[in-house]
């Protein structure tokens, strides 16, 4: 540290035989660039092992990846509104069961706010904004279909038909969505206090009047 | 938590449940014991949002909580339990060789759903199994639940700590949240279930001739108004009796490539013998006498007793000592040493790591130091024991060359999702085009069609899936072995810590 410069004469504050240089040797050169990315290896790595297991395991590895999302604990993140709404969205929107834990085995704060009484019922209908949880979402989605089935039915599940050959493409379960938009939850609401009416929404062929999210509303309605 | 380490947690719980519970779960690790409220406020998310996300962690075994004082209840993460979700794949799979499809799908049900309760793992498990039998033929709930049983007596799968069923009599106010407890002697004990049914299967004649999918329809479980009669009573996979599995198998293996079968078939019975009995941490097994091993060689094993002995004795003086003799009665007693046997897979492990790395010449100076040290301590240590200094010494390589691993897999990761990115495009194509092949195959069109369609995809492009298919298989059977490299370390590592 009190290293001194001996008058002009560079010196080190260390003992460079230590490092692995003999004294007065010529020091490498100075390195002015960065080091490659992906240097070459003296030796290669060895091949991976193979064998009935190890293929088994392999498989067994990437099916696990998809089930695990499509099952209910994984939580979607809403994605941001794209600028095309891509037709082919609406079909490929899996089906996820609602699952609901075992309220006794947790703390009490973990319950969401409109408490339920008993293990797995049904929650009350949440209308206001903002308090949509995953958990209550789909439920009250669910009540909304069952209330619309008994409603119109008929008409409403042609039209779902004919627009659904049109495409060839069958989803996969449904399309009922876990999405925790609370917005599009207050928007839905509207729309059907809106079908009093004799008009049925989905007649209009040019979807501009009306957001996107009515022909979502039309999907749900027919299950 | 090394930032390795995190960086594996975090990129686990995405793949695994999504970017909302990965950003809880890795701050919990980050910052360790936290209340709600604070979590909520330092990710920024709503409490909404974290609330389900502590849910599944919770359910996943992932997470775990604890009253505090006034009432607050903090929450903490496990993050070695969160890398265990790389081995999932080898925890199925090692059910499937030791109990069938029957065992795999009980244990791949209990790891994806964290806990179950044993009658709706049987439900599950009898459905999945239905689906793949021919028509007509169903999968008993029986046999499952006899499956289910042998899991529990091996204790391959264990109950779950549960809340205490005696009541309050004083009616003051619920605790914040419940202290879950299990008795030693409960754990691996199956509730008297009469489960009678059969699996069912998912009918695919919800779809009628016009084409109108019913099965849209969100199937509600049906035992929601039926009581459930095991109600509460979870379970959940033993891993750690997995990773006792793994050792042991890593054991027998060795002995088997050093010695000869019958060796190893020696080996297999004494550590067979000793399942139960023996802790996961316990430097060697209880002491076995030749006679009661003798008795429980496997049937059909054909050696007199004297030839036995014979490999018994080999076996004790083997350098490699992993079994000991520890005493003369009953025809002498033998144990297998668990803590010396680990050292060694763990050392061959880092030897050969060094080689492949650096070259043989290394790898010699290697195992030179390593050799010339164990002979200079020899006259001090005990047979089972390794001198302090030795211990720490290796104790540092190991947890440096698993850090190694963890970062490599991380790597590993990363690359694999960049790849799929990266073709992200033309993996929807191809999945697109799949699934019109699927449904005009359904509905019976011609080869000609069929034939038009599949080459919506050319040929490049095909070119370019099977090179993102072979690169992706790669980088995932390379996580795979990794992980049973950071297995060997981490189980040396582990037994060392706990006897310091």
């Amino acid at each position: 540290m009190a290293g001194n410069k001996g008058r002009g004469r560079a010196a080190y504050t260390f003992n460079i035989e230590a490092v692995g240089f003999s004294k007065g040797e010529k020091l490498p050169d100075v390195v002015l660039k960065p080091p490659p990315l992906f240097p070459d290896t003296d030796y290669k790595p060895v091949p991976l092992k193979t064998g009935e297991g190890e293929e088994y395991m392999l498989a067994l590895k990437q099916e696990l990846r998809e089930t695990m999302k499509r099952m209910p604990y994984f939580m979607e993140t809403p994605e941001e509104r794209q600028d095309i709404e891509r037709y082919s969205k609406r079909y490929m929107k899996v089906y996820k069961e609602e699952w609901i834990p075992d309220w006794r085995r947790l703390p009490r704060e973990m319950m969401p706010r409109n408490k339920c009484k008993k293990a797995g019922p049904k929650p009350k209908k949440a209308k206001d904004a903002g308090k949509g949880t995953s958990l209550t979402n789909t439920a009250d989605v669910l009540k909304k279909i069952e209330e619309l089935e008994k409603r119109d039915d008929g008409e409403k599940s042609d039209e779902e038909n004919e627009d659904k050959e049109g495409s060839k493409e069958k989803s996969k379960e449904g399309d009922d969505d876990d999405d925790d938009d609370a917005a599009e939850q207050e928007e839905y609401d509207e729309e059907e206090q809106e079908e009093e009416n004799d008009y049925i929404n989905s007649y209009f062929e040019d979807g501009d009047d009306f957001g996107a999210d009515s022909d979502d509303n039309m999907d749900e309605a027919t299950y | 938590m090394t930032q390795a380490e995190i960086k594996l947690c975090s990129l686990l719980l995405q793949e695994h449940f999504g970017e909302i519970v990965e950003k809880i779960g890795v701050h919990l690790i980050r910052t360790g014991s936290q209340p709600l409220r604070v979590i909520a406020h330092d990710t920024g998310t709503s409490l909404d949002q974290v609330k389900k996300a502590l849910c599944v962690l919770i359910q996943h075994n992932l997470v775990s909580y604890q009253v505090h004082k006034r009432g607050v209840v903090e929450y903490e993460a496990q993050c070695s339990r969160v890398l265990r979700m790389l081995r999932y794949p080898r925890y199925i799979y090692t059910t499937k060789t030791l109990y069938s499809d029957t065992g795999e799908l009980i244990v791949e049900e209990l790891l994806l759903n964290g806990k179950l309760t044993m009658s709706a793992v049987v439900k599950k498990v009898a459905d999945r199994l239905t689906e793949t039998m021919e028509d007509g033929k169903t999968m008993d709930y029986a046999e499952v639940s006899n499956t289910f049983v042998r899991l529990a007596d091996t204790h391959f799968v264990q109950r779950c700590p549960s809340v205490p069923t005696t009541e309050n009599s004083d009616p003051g106010p619920p605790p914040p949240a419940p202290t879950l407890v299990i008795n030693e002697k409960d754990m691996y004990l199956v509730p008297k279930l009469s489960l009678i049914g059969k699996g069912k299967r998912r009918r695919s004649s919800d779809e009628d001739a016009a084409g109108e999918p019913k099965a849209k329809r969100p199937k509600h479980t049906t035992d929601n108004k039926e009581p459930i009669p095991d109600d509460g009573i979870y379970w959940q996979a033993n891993l750690d009796r997995f990773h006792q599995h793994f050792r042991d198998q890593a054991i027998v293996s060795a002995v088997a490539n050093r010695m000869d079968q019958t060796s190893s078939e020696i080996v297999r019975t004494m550590l067979r013998m000793s399942e139960i009995t023996t802790s996961s941490s316990a430097p060697f097994t209880q002491p076995l006498s030749s006679n009661e091993i003798f008795r429980s060689l496997p049937v059909g094993y054909n050696i007199s007793k004297q030839v036995l002995d014979q490999y018994l004795t080999l076996l004790a003086d083997d350098p490699l000592e992993f079994v000991g003799k520890s005493g003369d009665s009953g025809g002498g007693m033998y144990v297998i040493n668990l803590h010396k046997a680990l050292a060694s897979l763990a050392t061959a492990t880092l030897e050969s790591v060094v080689q492949e790395r650096f070259g043989s010449r290394c790898a010699r100076i290697f195992r030179l130091v390593l050799q010339k040290k164990h002979l200079e301590q020899k006259q001090v240590e005990d047979f089972a024991m390794i001198p302090a200094k030795e211990a720490k010494d290796m104790l540092y390589k190991m947890l440096s060359e698993n850090f190694m691993s963890l970062q490599s897999i991380a790597n590993l990761i990363e690359r694999r999702q960049f790849e799929t990115k990266e073709n992200k495009r033309l993996l929807e194509k191809s999945q697109r085009v799949e699934a019109i092949i699927a449904s005009m195959q359904a509905t019976g069109a011609e080869e000609a069609q069929l034939q038009e369609i599949e080459e919506m995809i050319t040929a490049p492009e095909r070119q370019q899936l099977e090179t993102l298919k072979r690169n992706v298989n790669k980088l995932d059977a390379s996580e795979i072995q990794v992980d049973e490299t950071i297995f060997l370390l981490e189980s040396y590592i582990e037994c060392t810590m706990k006897r310091q």
